[in-house]
């Protein structure tokens, strides 16, 4: 029996467990899965808590309930990885679990403590986040009674999760606060250690111009030292400060512990590894997907999902011998919720930025890349659904893992 | 691609104006380089980082973000602020002779 061995029961780690667990032989391979946590999280709909649009129950589900049958599933916590045994000391009974091949996705995490003067008496109270399933309650409750001033939303370190969420933060922010009729009595700032609103020059002039439209004022090249929660400012390394009434951040992320002590990560515990197949630079039987991996992309779930559907091809060759012949390209696209039930949708990779089209059917659509469209909220709505049914379930959906420039235009 | 003379060196340029190639980089370029940016002279703290920058790229073939240079090559991150004001893991890869950070998300 080979053993394949996979940390991490979130997108990635549950996608591609019930992807392999379709290919691989039960009479010839054992695949267990290992996570902390009880719980899966929907976690593009935090973005939507703050907001009352959805609450608790629509984010959670038990991450049992999308493990397929076959696959042994273990809670535990993971203590350490010994790659040059081929084996995890789990915290469960002291275990270790031995693998021929080890996946490594144990994702990203806010870092809140890696900021002075963030995690301190105001945090919950002044200082918000909304990356977590606590953070995105408590900030539900304060936005319901808050009465307006300075609000700034400020990202404190890149990579970060899902790139576009603070824009739609911000967005989202703006039409609340016009429902509320207290539009008027708030000020919107988004400040970012990017030149601007997002990297990718058309997009970035795109989204920049609907802040302007919007009213929200844009801060570039803010690099955050450090927040003085007294005197209610974020310090800026170059000594610019920001003063606000609420504070939300998008703290410092970085991979997981357990990657930092097993030697396996780089300065913030991501792992190396080849961006095209994910295979470690450094072991030659270990992989690491999602937003576990150093990836030159978005850390978001359709970058997971398109380089998912990439690594499977790729690994039924590997196990056989043969090169893994599938690349990735770096495809990522998101629905970036712009406020008043309208959405931009964004589709790019390595390569290729963002450009107009229609999107996933040349000419026809139905989504509008690059531009905003009641259509495009409606495909970000939907698409909680598809990813409790058909994402983590690993089942085929109706686009393409590589990008495609059919139906754009530059 | 553009060409230009920098301290007797013909050194070639890709599009976003940092070198195109990291070996035509000698000491002469970065201090010629520097000044371009407002950095002069450069110090024993300035030549610190950027030999850190230089050695790191070539083993991972980025420039090293801010908190790399922090972590890794143990420079606070205030520090490259005062030697590098404005930017600095851009105007320390200018100088160092590397390629843009691709400061990605």
């Amino acid at each position: 029996m080979k053993k394949l061995l996979i940390l991490g029961a979130g997108t990635a780690g549950t996608m591609v467990a019930n992807k392999l667990s379709h290919v691989l032989s039960r009479d010839e391979w054992q695949i267990t899965i290992v996570d902390q946590n009880e719980t899966h999280y929907y976690q593009p709909g935090f973005l939507f808590m703050p907001f009352g649009i959805y609450g608790e129950n629509d984010v959670i589900k038990p991450k049992r309930d999308f493990i397929p049958p076959g696959v042994e599933m273990i809670m535990s916590e993971i203590e350490l990885v010994e790659p040059a045994e081929n084996r995890v000391r789990i915290a469960k009974d002291n275990r270790y679990l031995y693998y021929d091949f080890l996946i490594i996705a144990t994702g990203t995490h806010p870092r809140p403590e890696e900021t002075p003067g963030l995690n301190d008496k105001e945090w919950r109270e002044s200082i918000h986040d909304f990356y977590t399933y606590e953070g995105a309650k408590a900030l539900a409750k304060k936005l319901r009674t808050w009465e307006g001033g300075r609000l700034v939303l400020s990202v404190l370190e890149l990579p970060y999760k899902c790139p576009v969420a603070p824009l739609e933060f911000i967005f989202l922010a703006d039409w609340f606060f016009h429902e509320r009729g207290i539009r008027d009595k708030v000020e919107l700032t988004l400040a970012t250690p990017l030149p601007g609103a997002f990297t990718k020059p058309r997009a970035a002039s795109l989204l920049g111009d609907t802040l302007d439209n919007k009213n929200v004022h844009l801060v570039p090249e803010f690099y955050p030292e450090q927040v003085d929660p007294d005197n209610k400012v974020i310090v800026a390394y170059d000594e610019r400060e920001i003063p606000y009434d609420l504070l939300v951040v998008v703290p410092v992320n970085m991979g997981a512990e357990v990657i930092g002590r097993s030697g396996l990560g780089n300065e913030m515990n991501y792992v190396p590894v080849d961006k095209h197949n994910f295979l470690s630079t450094q072991y030659d039987n270990i992989f690491a997907l999602g937003d576990a991996a150093n990836l030159p992309t978005s850390k978001a779930g359709s970058v997971a999902h398109f380089a998912a559907e990439v690594f499977v091809e790729n690994f039924l060759r590997y196990i056989e011998g043969q090169p893994m012949t599938a690349q990735f390209d770096g495809h990522a696209n998101c629905f970036i919720e712009s406020g008043f039930g309208k959405g931009i949708l964004i589709d790019f990779n390595y390569d290729v930025e963002p450009l107009p089209g229609k999107y996933p059917l040349p000419g026809v659509g139905p989504f509008s890349l690059l531009q905003e469209s009641e259509m495009n909220h409606w495909g970000k709505m939907m698409f909680r659904w598809m990813y409790w049914n058909i994402l983590l379930k690993g089942k085929e959906m109706p686009v393409t893992a590589h990008m495609s420039m059919a139906g754009k235009w530059n | 691609m553009s060409e230009r003379e920098i301290a007797g060196k013909t050194v070639r340029f890709a599009e976003d104006g940092f070198m195109a190639d990291p070996a035509e980089w000698d000491k002469g370029v970065a201090e010629a380089l520097a000044s371009e940016i407002g950095i002069a002279p450069l110090t024993e703290q300035h030549w610190k980082v950027i030999e850190f920058c230089r050695s790191d790229f070539a083993a991972q073939g980025d420039a090293p973000t801010l908190r790399r240079i922090m972590k890794v090559g143990g420079v606070p991150t205030k520090e490259l602020y005062k030697l590098f004001p404005k930017g600095p893991a851009k105007k320390v890869a200018y100088v160092a002779g590397l390629k843009k950070p691709s400061g990605c998300i």
